[in-house]
């Protein structure tokens, strides 16, 4: 295919995406590297030395290439006024697809991660019910499960695009606090069901057994719906940074709400008002009105590459790509524009996806070595279009720094330089 | 959506199914009963309305002392904090800048001071108070924002009657799924 076959479908270098099967594009996970791509007259292949010697043994569990340990989650330094609290972000612009490896999956902690005995820990059942009930985990492992691919994210990701000046960020920094993975466990309702809900209840209040037994209040009628007692994280136990031996998941949330390390659930008639759900994750309007209980999470996309930080070393094709999610539904839509969004491209979004989970879009651009401004907007399968983060931060104000879900700008300059801007 | 009795009202599902699929489900209930009052050492939840407060009773001048030795490395010594996450007093939400959100100013009820200080402070020993001392330093936490006085005996009736001056300041946004 020559170059002049390529469909521009959008202004600065935006390519029809059905060329993405059939073009040889610059391999964007290497975007930053300094591998050479064209033919190299001197280079003659051999065997290489792993090729002539027995490798290593198989193991009892499992570990990366060493030559991938600069995969890392950025975590910030501990607080000692704050033992245990604080946030590790994934990296976003390293990974593809739509799952996150557990060991790199966002984590976000209150008071620390706690050292459960799985055979020592409860799950307790009570309030407004039949007949209170205490689940221990073996016997909650030979419950009926369900398995279903979601997103979970912070509800202070992306935060820092409600400031006055865009910061100097990287996909990671700025917006890891996301991850998609599989999760299996019982339904929730299974267990209420089970303990009989009496007709006054409203809400069940679910806390964590971590230092500061975090609490979150849900309404029941969610509650009943699509929460889940996750018990697996991609096939293997949830990991005691993600609540081991069982967190609460409420799908298409903010994060909080599923309260890791899950202990206790009371049902009430009215919420418990947690720090957690008035304190902190709500939302202060311009009005100087709050709005508390603000769980689903906005639909959102962001490009993971190129993004923030990172330089496009020659000129050419590569292949534009990033996450897209919402918390209402399902992924319908993911625009691109290298224009700072005068003129918009729809990108080929993976056909597997499913609800309230990371979709994955992919969309070729050729660079000429001019600048450009690289955005992406999703729209759900409910209608909702991700907005401009001059639209979202006009309505929300940044009082509160809660929930942003605005289009994400990554400025391209002639040296080929990625950043973080404001368009 | 994957409740059983969901799927099974929503599709076509023979009413004998249905009852050799709930007694399948019921033969599944692997939960030990327990009474409420074996919870009494195990659930912290306080609500507004005055449920889940143990005994006890402070004043602010009793929780001084305790703020003064467990909760000024973090909260400074008038609650002024060490950064605005812990600063716990003043702030005005009418005020035209970016208003200063803490326990005077923001919180909607006196509750949650309760809950919180309960569950999970001090940060570094968390649950190492007894509860006449949570209710002798959230008394001294209200003092200091002006909102009772010193000598008032905090209690689980007289902590239900404190009103917070930003209690109409939230929208119950709950059920915008």
């Amino acid at each position: 295919m020559s170059k002049q076959d390529l469909e521009k479908v959008a202004a600065n270098g935006l390519i029809n995406r059905r060329h993405l099967l059939g073009l040889g594009l610059t391999g964007m996970g290497t975007v930053a590297s300094t591998s050479l791509l064209g033919a190299d007259a001197g280079l003659n292949l051999e065997i290489p030395r792993w090729s002539k010697a027995p490798g290593a043994n198989a193991s009892g569990y499992g570990s990366r290439s060493r030559f991938t340990d600069d995969m890392q989650r950025m975590a910030g330094n501990p607080n000692p006024l704050y033992p245990g609290g604080g946030a590790s972000r994934s990296p976003l612009h390293q990974l593809q697809g739509s799952i996150t490896p557990n060991s790199l999956h966002f984590e976000r902690h209150h008071a620390g991660i706690p050292d459960i005995d799985p055979a020592q820990h409860k799950l307790v059942i009570h309030g407004l019910v039949r007949q209170p009930l205490v689940f221990n985990y073996e016997d909650l492992l030979r419950y009926p499960m369900v398995s279903k691919i979601y997103f979970l994210e912070c509800s202070g990701n992306s935060g820092s695009l409600f400031g006055p000046n865009p910061a100097d960020g990287s996909a990671q920094s700025l917006h890891g606090l996301v991850s998609g993975a599989e999760w299996t466990g019982i339904p929730l309702s299974t267990l209420l069901d089970e303990a009989g809900v009496n007709p006054e209840a409203r809400w069940i209040n679910a806390v964590g057994a971590d230092a500061a037994s975090m609490g979150r209040s849900i309404p029941l009628n969610r509650a009943m719906d699509d929460v889940m007692l996750a018990l697996f994280q991609n096939g293997e136990p949830v990991r005691p940074a993600q609540g081991y031996p069982m967190r609460l998941f409420v799908p298409g949330c903010e994060g909080n709400i599923s309260v890791k390390w899950l202990t206790q659930i009371k049902l009430t008639r009215e919420p418990t008002h947690f720090r957690d759900e008035t304190s902190k994750y709500t939302d202060t309007r311009l009005d100087r009105k709050s709005l508390q209980f603000t769980y689903p999470m906005g639909t959102k996309s962001v490009i993971t590459a190129p993004s923030g930080q990172m330089k496009l070393e020659r000129h050419g094709i590569y292949q534009v790509t990033g996450i897209a999610w919402s918390g209402r539904g399902s992924i319908r839509r993911v625009e691109v524009s290298a224009d700072g969004g005068r003129t918009w491209a729809d990108a080929m979004i993976d056909s597997h996806q499913s609800e309230k989970a990371l979709a994955r879009f992919r969309i070729p651009w050729e660079w000429s070595g001019g600048d450009a401004v690289l955005q992406s907007r999703a729209t759900d399968s409910e209608g909702n279009v991700q907005p401009t983060r001059t639209s979202l931060v006009t309505e929300k104000g940044n009082i509160s720094t809660y929930h942003f879900h605005g289009i994400q700008s990554w400025a391209v300059n002639t040296a080929g330089d990625v950043a973080n801007v404001y368009a | 959506m994957f409740t059983l009795k969901k799927l099974l009202t929503t599709s076509a599902v023979s009413v004998s199914l249905v009852i050799a699929l709930s007694a399948a489900v019921q033969a599944q209930s692997l939960g030990t009963p327990v009474n409420e009052s074996q919870l009494q050492g195990f659930d912290l939840i306080a609500q507004p309305d005055g449920s889940g407060y143990p005994a006890g009773s402070g004043t602010a001048i009793q929780g001084k002392a305790i703020f003064e030795r467990r909760c000024v490395a973090c909260h400074g010594m008038t609650g002024e904090g060490t950064s605005a996450n812990t600063r716990l007093v003043g702030g005005d939400m009418q005020s035209e800048e970016r208003p200063i959100r803490t326990v005077g100013s923001y919180w909607p009820h006196a509750s949650t001071l309760f809950d919180y200080v309960q569950r999970a402070m001090p940060a570094d020993a968390p649950k190492s108070l007894t509860s006449d001392e949570v209710y002798q330093v959230i008394a001294y936490v209200l003092h200091l924002n002006g909102i009772i006085e010193d000598s008032l005996v905090l209690n689980k009736d007289s902590l239900m009657q404190v009103e917070m001056p930003n209690k109409d300041g939230f929208i119950d946004s709950s059920q915008a799924l």
